[in-house]
This record gives structure tokens, sequence and C-alpha cells, in this order.
């Protein structure tokens, strides 16, 4: 009983994580149908810029963090920009292609700023750990559910309140009408990069805070993120959310209650995700309106 | 494009090669393959193989993703598959390499035609992530291949490389230099005529429009499986080939980077073309070696930059991909292309 709710607690908050993650990759997938396979590179920019500004300059570290995010969400909107506007309208293969190549280039520009070998982090979350129905469970994790579901709330309002949010739902709606309606198709798409970069940050920086270091693994994350949103659904927010928590606890079931020498952890999501490609391939929450053969 | 020429036969219709020009290009390619490992170093020859088996593996995922219109993740999978099938029946059975390269790479086309089964219900970005799992689920049942045998890598008894029971002595780099050559030779020209049959021409109209393919009597299943089949066959052959080249394996030299590179070659090289993917092999596996290089010749006027090679390694890879896309998306084929109408037209060319 205590492994258990001690593998759930530690399952919902890298579950929680990578929602987060999750859910950038779904919001330029459903404002620019681009499939995004440098999501991983963007947590560990994040991840890295946090460790620049706290540890290596020396900022106070909320400070540290917000400027790190501020910096992730921009190189978001630069790749936007630079790379994926010229990319307009050419076929599949190609929008996936550059989106690989753009994670090689970012691990590689982060792997020679920072190097390989793994640094040990600043530590902003509390470390002790409290006792939950009789488990005792690291304070870190808590905060980090914590941190990801204010994420998730502030989100939620931004997508039903602002009129930017409202564009982007017009957006990944029908694009056709949101434009001849006057909004700034060209514009919504930084805006979704921008979120994608910085939810993938805060998820960089929440798991470089559990882990107590700062490694280019971080980046794994990102293929990860394929499992989670073909279960939740391609196209769907609330989806994303789940399939992470899904996938993250278990994850953390596997890894717990299955012999370790198996590595059950790393390749479960992914024949979980080939079952659902074959069985509901849009996912949970997905419209089922996608390409049948 | 050529103008001005009239064919007056089938035969001249149908050539592949049908101008001068390309048939002396063509004679000169040989004569360089044929005369290159006599002058050659072992560096050179190494390289060569390298670009070689490459070349085989890229033509073949050109098959599926440039012909087909069927995008692949996880072709590193299926090379993983033919290298530790031909290592297994070379290390276990002791089987001579003229025995274990054919069967594994039957046996990849195989498993490639399994992981092909889900283009049956998917087609694009979803298949694409289908074979991303294929590739993650292969990767793993070696990494943890026990009940195979397999520990952390494989190694392929020495006296299995034979052929025909002739074992193959002295350099290998230089031996296994004609294998390599003599199997690459075999793929163009399969490859080559294989869209001037049935199967050939289904797999492109699959790919210019599925629906259309249907209605015209292409039956979708059969032959999006049977691309999958040939594909894997020749990534299969190159997995094999690549075990008895360097003589042990593990799957650390296929994991996902692997499929990337090769996707990144048909990419740079030209989708859609034989040559294209020779092209995409040479200058993929060229580009680290001539970093490389750089860096050693640099490394006395500043030291430090060995430390940052695999970097500049990888960035460049990346950046090559994403010039390639923005600039020139069909690849070196279109710029080899372009010089040879420059050339064509000049003085007058517009």
């Amino acid at each position: 009983m205590e492994k258990l709710i001690q593998l759930t607690l530690s399952g919902v908050a890298n579950g929680a994580i990578f929602g987060l993650v999750a859910l950038g990759f779904v919001l330029i997938y459903k404002s620019s149908d681009v499939i995004n396979f440098a999501q991983g590179e963007f947590l560990l920019i994040g991840a890295y810029l946090t460790y620049m500004t706290v540890q290596q300059i020396g900022l106070w570290w909320p400070l540290g963090v917000v400027v790190a995010v501020l910096l992730a969400a921009a190189v978001g909107v630069l790749i936007e920009q630079l790379i994926l506007r010229p990319l307009i309208g050419e076929p599949a293969i190609s929008v996936i292609m550059v989106t690989i190549g753009l994670s090689s280039l970012l691990r590689a520009i982060v792997g020679a700023i920072w190097g390989v070998t793994p640094r040990a982090a600043p530590q902003f979350l509390p470390r002790e750990t409290v006792t939950i129905l009789g488990a005792s469970v690291g304070v870190d994790k808590l905060w980090a559910i914590a941190l990801a579901l204010i994420l998730f709330a502030l989100l939620t309002l931004f997508f039903r309140r602002s009129s930017e949010g409202i564009a982007m739902r017009a957006v990944a709606d029908d694009q056709q009408a949101a434009l001849s309606m006057g909004i700034s198709v060209k514009r919504v798409w930084a805006v979704a990069w921008a979120i994608a970069a910085v939810t993938a940050a805060v998820g960089g920086i929440l798991l470089m805070s559990i882990f107590g270091g700062v490694s280019g693994q971080i980046a794994r994350v990102g293929l990860l993120v394929f499992p989670m949103v073909i279960l939740g659904g391609l196209d769907s927010i609330p989806g994303a959310i789940l399939g992470g928590l899904i996938i993250g606890l278990l994850q953390s079931y596997a890894g717990g209650y299955l012999p370790p020498e198996l590595g059950m952890g790393e390749v479960m999501p992914f024949i979980i995700l080939l079952l659902i490609l074959l069985i509901r391939p849009y996912g949970l929450f997905g419209q089922t309106i996608i390409e049948r053969v | 494009m050529q103008s001005g020429t009239f064919h007056t036969n089938y035969a001249s219709d149908m050539a592949l090669r049908p101008y001068w020009p390309q048939r002396i290009r063509i004679v000169l390619v040989i004569v360089l393959v044929l005369a290159f490992p006599w002058f050659a170093d072992r560096y050179w020859l190494n390289l060569a193989n390298t670009i070689g088996i490459a070349a085989i593996a890229a033509i073949g995922l050109n098959i599926l993703v440039g012909y087909t219109g069927q995008i692949s993740i996880g072709h590193g999978g299926f090379l993983a598959v033919g290298a530790f099938s031909a290592g297994l029946l070379a290390a276990r059975l002791n089987m001579p390499m003229w025995i274990t390269v054919p069967v594994a790479s039957l046996f990849t086309a195989g498993v490639g035609a399994i992981f092909g089964l889900p283009s049956a219900r998917l087609k694009g970005l979803y298949l694409a992530i289908a074979t991303l799992a294929a590739q993650e689920i292969i990767i793993w049942v070696l990494n943890h291949g026990k009940l195979l045998g397999i520990g952390e890598s494989l190694a392929l008894p020495r006296e299995t490389t034979n052929i025909f029971g002739i074992p193959m002595i002295g350099n290998t780099d230089f031996s296994f230099y004609w294998v390599i050559m003599g199997s690459l030779v075999l793929t163009v020209i399969f490859v080559s005529n294989l869209f001037r049959t049935r199967a050939g021409r289904a797999f492109v109209a699959i790919r210019d429009q599925d629906i259309a393919a249907q209605v015209i009597g292409v039956d979708l299943f059969t032959y999006k499986l049977l691309a999958f089949a040939t594909s894997s066959f020749f990534a299969g052959l190159a997995g094999a080939l690549t075990a008895h080249y360097r003589g042990i394996i593990s799957w650390e030299r296929f994991t996902i980077d692997t499929s990337i590179l090769y996707l990144a070659m048909i990419i740079i090289g030209g989708l859609g073309s034989v040559s294209g993917a020779i092209y995409g092999a040479i200058f993929m596996t060229l580009l680290p070696a001539i970093l490389s290089n750089l860096a050693r010749a640099l490394s006395g006027t500043v030291p430090q930059i060995n430390s940052y090679l695999p970097f500049m390694q990888q960035g460049a890879f990346g950046l090559a991909i994403i010039l390639f896309l923005i600039f020139e998306p069909e690849g070196i084929v279109k710029m080899w292309r372009n010089v040879k109408d420059y050339f064509r037209l000049w003085p007058f060319s517009y």
C-alpha cells in the first residue's frame, strides 16, 4: 500500500510534467499541423537556461526562472519565424524532418555550451519528505504537481477568456474562417510556439529540480510525448494532459512492480502507442476525422 | 529538360540512360569505382565501404518514403534486425556470410512487412508515429535480448566471412569493398528496374494519390506491405553487411538516430530517386569525416576544437537538413540537374 501511494504520487508528478510538454506539442499541432520532434529539446533549453541564470549568473531563483522562461519563449518564436515559416505548404515529411534537424541542432548547441556531463542543479523546491497515508513522499513532487496544475488553470483561463486565446482556438478550429474574421494566423502560430516553449521549459525546470541535476537525458521526454498525445488524441488539449498523466502513472507502476532488469518503463509507452494506433487512432478525445485509408 | 529527342522504338523509349552524356558519365563512374581501391588507403576504403552500406539502406528507404510515400522512422530498427539475424546465424550456427546475408535480408523483409501492417489503417503522420514505436520496440527487444543470447554486443566469428567457401584474406577493407560494391550495384540495378514493373508503378501511384490508385485497380494493402517488405529487405542487407564487415555489433549502432540519419540522406539527396539516395549517403558520410579532418588540421591553432567536434558534427547534421529543406527541398539531385542545365544552355541560360 505504501509502495502504491509512493508510486502513484511520483507517477502523477512525472505525469503532470509530461502533460505540460504534451500540451505544447498539441498546441503547435492544432494551430499549424506541425509535428514537433524538437519538443524534448525545449525541455533541455529551459533547464539549462535556468541553470545558467541561477547557478552561473547567480540571480535570485524566482527571477532566474522567469528570465529563463522568457528566453525560452523567445527561442520558440525565433524558431517559428526562421525555420517553420518558409516550409508552409510543404509535404508532411519535410516538416517532420525540419523539426528533427532542429532537435539535432539545438542539442548540439546546448552540448557545445554546457557540455555533456550531468551538472548538479540549483534546487529551489524543498527537499524534505512528508508522510501521506503511511508513505513518505518528497515535497518537491507535490510542488511539481501543484505548479503544473496552476499552469494548466492559467492556460485554461487564457484559452477561455483572453482574445488571444480565443483567436488561437478559432485558428485551430478553421483556419480559413479565422483568416476571414481578421485573425492574424501568423501571430497565432508565433504565440503557439512561444507557449509550447514555455510549457516545455517549465517541465524541464521541474524535472531538473526533481532529479537534482541536469543532463541531456531530459530530452528523452521528447520521444515519450508521442505515446501521450496519441493516447489522448492528437488534437485534444485535455487529452494531452490526461495522456501525460496516464503514461506517467503507467511508467511509474511498470518501473516499480515489474522486474527492473526488463526496463519495461522505457518500452511500454510505445507498445501502448502501437495498440492505440491500431484500435483507436484518434485516441481518447481526438476528433474522429483523421484520415483513414 | 532535354528536348529535341525523338524515340523511334520502344527499346530506346524505355532505356534508363538514353543520352550519350549519361552513358559516358556512367562509364566514368564504373571506372572510378573499379580503380578506387587500388589507390586508396585503409581510411578511404573504410569510408567507401561505409558509404556503400549506407547507400544500400538509403535506396531501400527511398523505395518506401520517396516512391511509395509512406514515412518510416523505424529503419534503424530494420537494420538492427538484419544485423542481428545475420550475427546470430553466424555466431551460433557458424553459417558462412554468403548464406547469412540473404537469409537475414529475407527475414528482415518479413519483419518489415509485420511492422507495415498498421499502414492498412493509418497514413501520413500517424503511420510515421507507428514506425517510431516499431523502432523503440525492436531496440528494446535487442537491448534486453537475454532470450536471444545477446549480451552487450555480439561478435561474429572471423571464419564465417567467406564467399562460397573461399575465405576473405588479407586486407578485409579491400576484399569487403568488392562485396559491398557488388551488392550496391545489384541493388541499384534492381531498384531502377523495379519502377518499370507493375509493382513499382503501383508504389508511385499510391504515393501520388492513393484513392485514385485504388480506383484503377491497385490493391493498397498488398502493395503497401510489399513496399515495406522490399524496403526492409535492403535495410536487412545493409545491416547484415555491417555485421560481417565490423565483426562486432551492438544495439547502440541502430538507435533512432540511425533512422533519422537515413531519412536525412534521402531528403538531402532527393526523394524518389535512386541516384539521390546515393548522393545523400555520400554527403552524410563525408560531412562528419570532413569536419573531423578539419578539426585535426586546426587543432594546432585552436587547441580546444577537438572537444567541440562531436557538437560540430551534430550541429552540422541538423543544419544541413534545415538548410536543404528551406533552400533546396528537392535535394542534391535537383542541384546536380541545375548544374547540368546551366552547361547545356550556356551561354544563353535564363
